[in-house]
Formats: C-alpha cells, structure tokens, sequence
C-alpha cells in the first residue's frame, strides 16, 4: 500500500443553504465509506482561503495565495492505496466534483535513507 | 452528528436577519455575502473534522466573526445601521455590542424585524412572499422559482426589484412601536397566509417541497405567537387554520404521490396533534371582537377536522361559513368552495346552480379543479359524458403530474359510469385571491395580484 494526499480545491460559492446542507452529507458518507475499506489514513485539516505568500529574495509578501473561488485548496486528507491508479479511482467518489471542484491526488514520496 | 432537517437553512434565515440588523438594511447585498462566506467556511471544516456539537451556534459565531471583520475593515468607508454607528465606530464597544446582537433572544427579534420589513406596503404580495422565503427561509432563487413553477428569469426579477425597494427602505421595521406593529400586522398575516396555501394547494409536483412551504409559514407564525404585540386573535386564528389544515397533510397524498380528496381520506391518518393545537388556537382567537377570514377559515377547518366520519360533516354551516367568507372577501375561489359545500348539503343539480350564478366565472377558467368541480357534480347526477369532457377539460389545464393522474382517475371514473361521490377538497388558487377589485388604483397593493405567476 502506498500514500497519497488528496489537496480539496474550488469553492461553491453560489450554492444554496439546503444544496450545501445535501451536499455535506454526501462527504460525510464518502469518508464514511473510505474508512470502512480501510482507505482513509487520516481525514487530514482544513485550510484557511486566506493566507500570505511570501516570493523572492526580496522576501516580497503578497496576499494569497487564491485570487479566485475555483483554485481555492480548502483542504487535504491522506489516502492509503495500491497504486496511483487505485487512488485516482478512489478520488472519483468525491462529492466536490459534483459542485465544480476538483482533487489533486499526489503521492507521497516513498524514501528510504 | 446528523445536521437536523433544514438547519442550513433555517440558520441562513437567522444570519442574515442578525447581519442586517447590525449593517443596517441598506447593505442587506452585504449580510448576505457574509452568510455565504460562513457557509463556505463551515462546509469546508465540517467535511473533513465532521460537525460540531452546535453547528447552529458555530455559524452563528462565524457569521459574528465575518460581521467584525467587514465592520473593521470597513467603517470607514461604508456606514452601517444608524442607530447603532457610535458602537460601532468605537473598539471599545464594537466586540461586547456584536456579541449582545448576536445572542439568541436577539436574533429571534431580527427575524421578526426582518419579517416586517419583508412586507413593506411599497411591495405586491407575491414580491413579500418571496422575499420571506428567501431571506428569512432561506430558498435559493431557483428553490422558490421551483416551489412556485415559475420560471427562473420571471422569479429573479420578482426577487431583485424587492430586494431594492426593501434595500431602499430607511430601516429595518421597528417591532418595539406598537401603533406600528399593529399596522403592519395584517399584510404580514397574509404573507404567511399565501405562503401556507402555496404549500398546502399549490402547484408544485413535490409534495416534500409543499409540506416544507406550509411549515415555514407554520413556524414564522410561532415567531409572531411569541411576540407580546405579535399573538393577537387573528395571529391565533391563522395559526389555527395552519394547524387544522396541516393535520390532513399525511393523509392527503397516498405512498405513490397520488392526490387524495377530503371525501376518500383515511381519517385516521390525520395528525390529531395538530387537530388538537389548531382547536385550542381557535378557541383562543375568538377573544376580542375582531373577525378576521382566518377565523372564518379556520371554523370551515375545524368543522372538518372534527367529522370522524364524512357522513359526519355539518355542511350547513360550512356554507353558511362560506356566506361570512364572502362577505369578507368575495373571489370566485370562495364561491367555487360555497358551491361545493351547497352540493353536499342538498345535492348536485343545487351546487351546479350555485356554480352557475358564480360572478366572474371567467375568472375561473385556467383553474383545473373549476372544470373538475363541474365533472364531478354532472358525474354525481349520472350524467357521465358531460361529466367526462369536463374531467378531459381540467385534464389539459392540471399544473404537474399529480394533479394529472388524479383527474385521469376521475376521468376513468367517468368511463365506467361509476357515480359514487368522490371529490371534495377545498380551492385555492393564488392567483384567484379577490375579484372585488378590478383595481382602479394600479399603485396600491391589489390582493388580486397575480400571485406567482406561471410566466
């Protein structure tokens, strides 16, 4: 088995009151489900929209890093999978693709030193 | 934890009251940019570390925080409520004020401020009722075009030109004026009132989204009830008529959806609960020696809620019920149901003269259940066809698929020649309110507009 984070991106900021309420308990059965098959490594944290970025060695720091709602990472969580496919494949269940968001599935890097 | 049934919802309602308090009505635009943003928030933690043990509180709390937040940031360059900018301006007080404005007991009166201010005099009623549920009930634009089977570019306007007049109004209603109070009382009574029959008659096809509508009304009539100014006679009266027309709500739709009349009802499926808290209301809205339609409404409910048995049903006084109702306020809706009840009391060939002296009849003609009512008295006298090419008339104008399996049921009814009684429900149609007026005043608030037209 190998890990893998999920990075949340995009934000639904249009949807109605009962559509998010719908929309929550469609995630709490994805890791519901997740956990079950012994997939879910750790539900990972939730991540500020706001934040700074700090470019250069001017040391220049910028509000950021997210201009816009759709590239917005509102999170992450951490995977166990065969493979990258595998994970990929788990990714597909995840209710943000239903509201125009999208998952980054990353591996993490196996290292031995 | 399970988020309870339409608690994003209900909570939307009580931010936004809660934010334009505190922004002032003017920036309502602003308060709900700010509920937004704490929905997105919530969404975001609450899917990956679950929900809160009071995700009612955690959103109040993060809509406090946004609110302090746009207020820091902005008090120089926006003004905010009026009667509140001294504590606003200052850090010393801004924290302490946010937090007594964001407490509970104040919220509820936010939510009746807004109430009010939803049925400004300068709005039609259809505008009132839709910007009830959208502000206070928290229906997305398309939620309430959906519930009302109107198109999304007819609601969108209906629902921007509010939000301008109600943007536009000095301030928020003053609840604590009692001359004030009692003025505005009666429009937001009929708010209610149009909201509830939406739910309860209307012409969605989904009965889930039907029931929802009639307990929003039922539940802001509890605000008002609890109001010191808020629980006259009349409020009671229209909580009776809620209460006593709900209780029948399990009964009047079968498993697979299919419209259920009053005369086929399994009574005992009627909420007796509800039957019990309308009666108690009723008795309570007869002190004082104010008659209101509700109370006449809500005497036409309880006569049926208490017939164990349809046989049972004092159809006398119903119709002289209905005599009162049109002396209140005549429409030919009324005078459908009088004429029904008349065809009840002393048969068929009574009610279709009944019918047939119904003033602005015309008015009647889009209406399914007019060409219905017409089938089912002529199929009771056993004249099937006439009964059938009504039943076929009624079937071309049925508004969803319910209403069009019922009526194909009727129709069939017809075929076989099978005249036992079947139908009976009370009308209504929003669009019918009143035909006293042909409005010679295009300014004022005519009841006879068409409330959520199907454009």
């Amino acid at each position: 088995m190998s890990e893998f984070t999920y990075l949340y991106r995009g934000r639904d900021t249009t949807a109605s009151p009962e559509q998010r309420q719908k929309h929550l308990q469609k995630w709490v059965a994805w890791f519901k489900e997740l956990g079950a098959q012994g997939q879910l490594k750790e539900l990972g944290h939730p991540l500020e929209v706001t934040g700074m970025v700090v470019k250069g060695n001017q040391k220049i720091v910028t509000d950021g890093p997210y201009a816009e709602a759709k590239d917005v990472v509102g999170g992450y969580s951490l995977i166990e999978a065969k493979d990258l496919a595998h994970a990929v494949e788990i990714s597909k269940g995840c209710p943000i693709l239903e509201v125009g968001g999208s998952v980054e599935v990353r591996p993490i890097m196996q290292i031995n030193m | 934890m399970e988020p309870g049934d339409h608690l994003f919802r209900r909570e939307s309602g009580r931010m936004v009251a809660a934010l334009t308090r505190v922004f002032g009505v003017h920036n309502l635009a602003l308060a709900e940019d700010v509920v937004q943003d704490a929905f997105c928030r919530a969404l975001e933690v609450w899917r990956i570390r679950g929900m809160p043990e009071n995700p009612s509180a955690w959103l109040i709390a993060t809509a406090k925080n946004g609110a302090l937040d746009v207020l820091r940031r902005q008090r120089t360059a926006r003004t905010f409520a009026p009667e509140l900018s001294r504590f606003l301006r200052s850090e010393w007080t801004l924290a302490p004020v946010l937090e007594e404005l964001f407490a509970a007991n104040a919220i509820k009166d936010d939510l009746l401020r807004m109430m009010f201010s939803c049925c400004h005099p300068r709005l039609p009623e259809p505008a009132q009722v839709a910007l009830v549920l959208h502000i206070l009930c928290g229906f997305s634009l398309d939620e309430i075009a959906s519930a009302f089977v109107s198109s999304h570019a007819a609601t969108e306007r209906r629902l921007t030109r509010a939000k301008k007049v109600l943007a536009g109004s000095k301030r928020l209603f003053d609840v604590t004026a009692p001359a004030d109070f009692s003025a505005r009382l009666p429009a937001v009574h009929r708010a209610l009132y149009l909201l509830f029959n939406e739910g309860y008659h209307g012409a969605s096809a989904e009965t889930a989204v039907r029931a929802e509508l009639c307990r929003e009304a039922m539940r802001l009539a509890a605000l008002l009830l609890e109001h010191p100014f808020g629980s006259t006679p009349a409020t009671c009266a229209l909580a009776a008529l809620m209460c006593l027309d709900a209780a029948r709500l399990p009964a009047r739709v079968d498993a697979s959806g299919n419209l259920i009349s009053l005369l086929d009802q399994d009574r005992s499926q009627w909420d007796q609960e509800l039957i019990v808290e309308g009666l108690k209301f009723l008795e309570l809205s007869a002190k004082g020696p104010e008659l209101t339609q509700y109370h006449v409404e809500a005497a036409i409910a309880a006569i049926h809620a208490s017939a164990r048995r349809i046989e049972d049903t004092d159809w006398a006084t119903i119709v002289s019920l209905y005599d009162t109702l049109m002396t209140m306020r005549p429409s030919p809706v009324v005078a459908l149901n009088r004429a029904i009840a008349v065809a009840q009391n002393e048969g068929p060939e009574r009610g279709l003269e009944e019918i047939g002296s119904i003033s602005n009849r015309d008015r009647l003609a889009a209406y399914p259940f007019y060409a219905a009512a017409l089938g089912e008295l002529e199929l009771r006298r056993g004249r099937c066809q006439t009964a059938g090419a009504h039943f076929r008339a009624a079937l071309a104008l049925a508004r969803n698929p319910m209403e069009r399996r019922f009526l194909d049921r009727r129709l069939s009814a017809c075929e076989r020649g099978d005249t036992r009684r079947a139908y009976y429900e009370r009308f209504w149609d929003g669009r019918l309110g009143s035909f006293a007026n042909s409005d010679p005043h295009p300014s004022r608030i005519s009841p006879d507009s068409p409330a959520f037209s199907r454009e």
